[in-house]
């Protein structure tokens, strides 16, 4: 089964809410936890584990060869990203920018544009008892973070049993990163915090899901401050309400030491419960 | 010399734009002929990507000597330019296309 952590506003605790759950159920079952956050992983960060495998990520660029290139200019017309000029007697590529779809090198009449592996990112695999971590990251100046996600999705589904529970990391907002991270996700939980900021971007982050025809549930974090409107908003619209994570300063203090909460903290462990038995009980009644 | 100023509009007296890759209009003066050529770059607002490069390729057209802009190309755009041999000079982006190519000739403005 796959869960995947999102939220509209980046900062609601994603990361906080994906390491304490994974943790807290290895202690019972098997959990792959995998940061799907490529452009800034930080799950890694709570959880201590041993490395047992890494490898480099690439993606497809293209490459101009010169010798029967007639300038057509037909690259770039086909590019959607801008990323093959033709300026006056070359065609140049901007890596960066390229999406690795092959339009140009495909459609080229010359054949003058072959496709080669440019390193974009690694993926590292760490191990702690019933807990295996899986983390990609971006390497500097790249920003095509969906291929990464989506390599490292594969890296998961070809690695481990189906039935395994996965929790996944997603990335904040609601834009391609996002998509890809969560559209072959089981469920998914939207975690928001009760502030107008939190309620307005988590509108958007329940219309995308709705959008993607997904199962998903609302847990707050930071309950106790801001209003009452996110609550409000889920049973007016008939959303399930999974969980509220209290606002503590001991939560923060051990937040930014790198330290899980549910150890200290009784009242997160309650609600990590009341998540888990959420899902095992979404589970059962899917058969997933 | 073939000039060519990003601006906001097309007359000596408009504002200069001091974006680059997103700039509304190119003004280019050629000082041997002492003709005007303008080109209307405002369909850049709908690229989400890429805008520096797409500019700059557009501006590679034009067979320009001299590129006077306000906060100089960003590093793609760069690339184009520097493969281009363009001379750039930057810090124009609050004055007047007139005021700019008038500080260009004083040697006022910053080559970038």
């Amino acid at each position: 089964m796959k869960i995947a952590i999102a939220s509209g506003k980046g900062g609601t605790g994603k990361t906080t809410l994906s390491t304490n759950l994974a943790s807290f159920w290895a202690e019972k079952t098997t959990i792959v936890l995998t940061d799907l956050d490529v452009e800034e992983p930080n799950s890694g960060l709570f959880i201590e584990g041993k490395k047992v495998h890494q490898e480099n990520k690439f993606k497809m660029i293209p490459k101009w060869e010169k010798t029967d290139c007639i300038l057509c200019g037909n690259c770039q017309k086909v590019c959607n990203f801008n990323a093959v000029m033709k300026l006056g007697e070359m065609i140049m590529v901007f890596p960066e920018l390229c999406h690795g779809c092959y339009a140009c090198s495909e459609l080229c009449p010359t054949k003058s544009l072959p496709m080669i592996p440019k390193k974009m990112g690694e993926l590292k695999y760490f191990k702690s008892d019933n807990l295996d971590f899986i983390e990609s990251k971006l390497i500097i100046g790249e920003e095509q973070a969906v291929s990464l996600i989506k390599q490292t999705l594969d890296y998961v589904n070809n690695n481990f049993p189906k039935n395994t529970i996965k929790i996944f990391d997603a990335p904040p907002g609601t834009s391609c990163p996002v998509i890809e991270a969560t559209k072959d996700a089981d469920l998914i939980l939207l975690v928001t915090e009760p502030t107008p900021f939190g309620l307005h971007d988590l509108k958007l982050a329940v219309d995308t899901m709705r959008k993607l025809k997904k199962n998903f549930g609302i847990i707050i974090n930071r309950f106790g401050i801001g209003d009452n409107k996110v609550e409000k908003y889920c049973s007016e619209n008939k959303i399930p309400f999974i969980a509220k994570i209290p606002n503590m300063r001991k939560i923060a203090e051990l937040y930014s030491t790198g330290n899980l909460l549910y150890k200290e903290i009784p009242e997160v462990k309650v609600q990590l419960e009341n998540i888990i038995t959420f899902i095992s009980k979404y589970q059962q009644e899917n058969a997933l | 010399m073939k000039i060519l100023l990003t601006a906001k509009g097309i007359e000596w007296d408009s504002k200069m734009d001091p974006r680059f890759g997103r700039t509304e209009f190119f003004f280019i003066y050629d000082e041997e002929t002492e003709k005007i050529e303008t080109y209307d770059n405002r369909a850049i607002a709908n690229e989400a990507h890429g805008a520096g490069p797409k500019t700059a390729q557009k501006m590679s057209e034009y067979n320009i000597n001299v590129l006077i802009t306000g906060n100089g190309p960003g590093g793609n755009a760069a690339a184009v330019v520097n493969q281009t041999g363009i001379k750039v000079f930057i810090g124009a982006g609050e004055m007047t296309v007139k005021e700019a190519y008038n500080a260009y000739k004083n040697g006022d403005l910053k080559e970038f």
